[in-house]
């Protein structure tokens, strides 16, 4: 067969930024299947649209996700890439790794797939890009004696994921690295067998910055915090002040609940412990001198998600503060108080968030066992229509 | 033998030495240069990461070279960021610079801490989706070529968090990123009665509809779609092959802006439409980075030291956002969805 030119691709090989396109060209040199990706993707380039069709089902035995079926449209003239499926492999908490377990991710995968990988997808998963059916089991087979498994798909719960909390972070409020090794264990049959009424996602960040998008991102955000009051080293402050930074104007002038007060005679820095909510800014800025208080734990969030289809939502505060140690029963409990409730109430294609707008935040703390508290709203109704619960009304 | 759950690796084994001895022990962290992080612990410990862009779509070849040099640099332990970077953990402060170096001499970027633009998150667009308005990983291409300079410099005026997402799906989740980039669609969904016939579940195909444009058609044993109500979201085709939403003469890319996920000074909040479309023009779809450039031109030289876009334009006011960049406001920038109330200016104090 004649090499097949690309010049709209060959385009996005120049320029600073390392270049898909060159990573695509460097699997075809050993792939059919990449070399055909490259074609099939100038051919999208020509045509402004995409050349995949829906998928079919395909798996691996024992598991009713974690493999994403994907056939081009166009099979007689790209037939490496008529089948070419993903696979995602849960990827280990923080994706930290060490050099062998990449080394055998890559040479299973050279054997079985594409030789094409994302690192990593939007959720956390490893993705492998492109394989054909026949080549699905013996690859998981491959991949779990290397100890990987697989992620998740469809209407399961969703690889959870966590930032690099404790690992690498001085912010970290909780163990989320631990937390998303363990919960991910707990939870198996809900991650690999799907059977709800759409995606669950839990994503958790050690602090409020927030650093893996879990507000956004997640159904549940888990989200580190503290309940007593931040600490200061005022040693550390004046040495900051020597360095000539404006602790004022950076720091005090953002705080949002103006809850610091900075001397700048004494170069001393204060908090009015009752006014501060806790967002992570001074701690930011003054990274040497301000740091979480000693009482630590994390606010659960539910309901976020993307656009589709009633919106997109930021989650919301349903517990202000829960004590988050291994092993971490409390919120396991919850997880499935929500999921049984979500289970038994939402439609097809219904997130947990959508649900609770439907039906109503109320119905939705009653029926779960979740206490109502002023933390859950930034203010309350401004209608009186009350749902009056029966045994409240006067008969 | 395979193992039916047996659950991810245990990132404990994943975990460099150093990181071991100073698990939940770090103190402060410093930006000794622009992609160098610098974590101190309680006991002294120095840990540097070197944080390096890819572009998430990589070969197996490319990771064995990353592990080469983590090999060489970093006894072998390396660490991926939620923005798709690669951070190389360096217990040995002698080795940094020469890690830099060999990045330098392999083209790979150093870069996307502090005050700087990271790494731009985003999904598989024409190279592995099925509802796609538009590519992904070109367009993050030439926007990062546009804008190298800001990953490699701390010279913004805050973290600067792009994402790209080729459909409404937005599997990028770029709705709460300081400059999103959209793939949207502009026509109906074309129905296929015979696909629909074979195997969609019509009841769910309706209740798909966020509007209630479709309505089963019993004669067909198919579906109608009331055009005049279709936002086309394509929720329809991810629910059946035979509600075709792909159109490549009227696909293309919106720019929504202003939104974070931090809560630090301001809360998480949402990034909002400021271009409605425009049109896919590979390989470089010029459109598209030029009018990023420009907005993050005009927010750097207006916003105060440490503002996000979204907190400078809310300081600002929206009004004055769109006559500082010169973007034309259109009536498809004012929601007409479900809750656009919350948006309608309800006091008489604004500005010019």
């Amino acid at each position: 067969m004649t090499e097949k030119k690309t010049p709209q691709l060959d385009e996005l090989e120049k320029g600073p930024w390392p270049s898909f396109v060159s990573e695509i060209k460097r699997a075809a040199v050993k792939s059919e299947a990449a070399k055909d990706l490259l074609n099939l993707l100038e051919r999208s380039y020509e045509d402004k649209k995409g050349h995949w069709k829906h998928g079919g089902i395909v798996g691996v035995k024992g598991y009713g996700g974690g493999v994403i079926g994907r056939y081009t449209d166009l099979p007689g003239e790209f037939p490496h890439v008529a089948e070419f499926h993903t696979m995602r492999l849960n990827q280990p908490s923080g994706w930290f790794y060490t050099t062998d377990k990449l080394r055998q991710i890559c040479d299973i995968w050279e054997k079985h797939g594409s030789g094409l990988t994302n690192f990593h997808g939007s959720t956390g998963d490893i993705i492998l890009l492109g394989t054909k059916t026949e080549h699905l089991q013996p690859a998981f087979d491959e991949y779990s004696d290397a100890g990987f498994d697989l992620g998740g798909s469809g209407s399961d719960l969703r690889t959870p994921s966590c930032c690099v909390g404790p690992g690498r972070c001085e912010h970290a409020c909780y163990d989320t690295l631990d937390m998303c090794y363990d919960i991910t264990n707990e939870f198996q049959d809900e991650l690999h067998r799907p059977m709800w009424p759409y995606k669950f996602k839990i994503k958790m960040s050690g602090c409020a910055n927030d650093c893996v998008a879990s507000i956004a991102r997640a159904d549940c955000s888990v989200i580190g915090t503290w309940r007593d009051t931040l600490t200061i080293d005022q040693d550390a402050i004046k040495a900051y002040a020597a360095e000539g930074l404006d602790i004022q104007g950076m720091v005090c002038d953002k705080c949002p609940t103006r809850a610091l007060k900075y001397d700048a005679a004494k170069q001393e820095l204060h908090v009015i412990p009752e006014d501060c909510s806790r967002c992570m800014h001074c701690i930011n800025v003054l990274p040497k001198a301000v740091q979480p208080g000693q009482e630590k734990g994390a606010t659960i969030l539910l309901g976020g998600k993307s656009t589709i289809v009633q919106s997109a939502f930021l989650a919301w505060v349903i517990v202000p503060f829960m004590k988050m140690e291994a092993p971490y029963t409390e919120f396991k409990d919850l997880m499935r108080r929500i999921w049984e409730w979500w289970d038994e109430n939402g439609k097809t294609r219904e997130r947990v968030g959508e649900l609770i707008y439907r039906v109503g935040m109320g119905r939705f703390l009653r029926e779960v066992g979740l206490a109502p508290v002023p933390q859950m709203v930034f203010r309350p109704r401004a209608n009186p229509y009350v749902f009056w619960p029966q045994d409240e009304i006067v008969k | 033998m395979s193992r039916i759950d047996a659950g991810p690796p245990n990132y404990r084994e994943m975990l460099p030495p150093i990181i071991l001895q100073n698990y939940g022990k770090w103190q402060y962290h410093e930006l000794p240069q622009p992609g160098v992080l610098k974590h101190v612990s309680e006991n002294g410990s120095e840990l540097y990461s070197v944080r390096v862009g890819s572009p998430r779509l990589v070969s197996i070849d490319f990771i064995r070279e990353i592990c080469d040099l983590a090999d060489t640099y970093c006894d072998g332990y390396l660490r991926f960021t939620s923005r798709n970077n690669i951070e190389f953990l360096v217990g040995d402060p002698v080795k940094v610079a020469p890690l830099l170096q060999a990045l330098e001499a392999k083209g790979l970027p150093v870069g996307g801490t502090g005050n700087a633009l990271s790494n731009i998150v985003h999904t598989q667009g024409w190279v592995h989706c099925h509802t796609p308005a538009t590519d992904a990983s070109g367009i993050v291409k030439s926007v990062m070529d546009d804008l190298f300079e800001h990953f490699g410099h701390m010279d913004l005026p805050a973290k600067l968090k792009i994402a790209m997402a080729c459909c409404l799906n937005m599997c990028g989740a770029v709705h709460c990123s300081d400059i999103a980039i959209l793939g949207v669609h502009r026509t109906p969904p074309r129905v296929n009665d015979e696909i629909i016939q074979k195997g969609t579940e019509i009841p769910t195909l309706v209740g798909a509809c966020p509007t209630g444009a479709i309505r089963p058609n019993p004669k067909t044993k198919s579906v109608v779609v009331n055009e005049e109500r279709c936002m086309y979201c394509g929720n329809c085709y991810t629910m059946s092959p035979g509600m075709q939403i792909l159109d490549e003469k009227n696909d293309g890319v919106a720019i929504l802006v202003g939104g974070k996920v931090s809560n630090a000074r301001t809360a998480p909040s949402f990034s909002r439409l400021v271009i409605p479309f425009m049109p896919n023009n590979p390989p470089r779809w010029p459109e598209v980075t030029e009018a990023v450039h420009h907005i993050v031109d005009v927010w750097m030289k207006y916003a105060r030291r440490g503002e996000r876009v979204g907190e400078w334009i809310e300081r600002i006011g929206w009004e004055k956002f769109f006559g500082l960049t010169g973007l034309p406001f259109s009536d498809k920038l004012i929601d007409d969805f479900i809750f656009s109330k919350e948006t309608f200016r309800t006091t008489a104090a604004f500005k010019y």
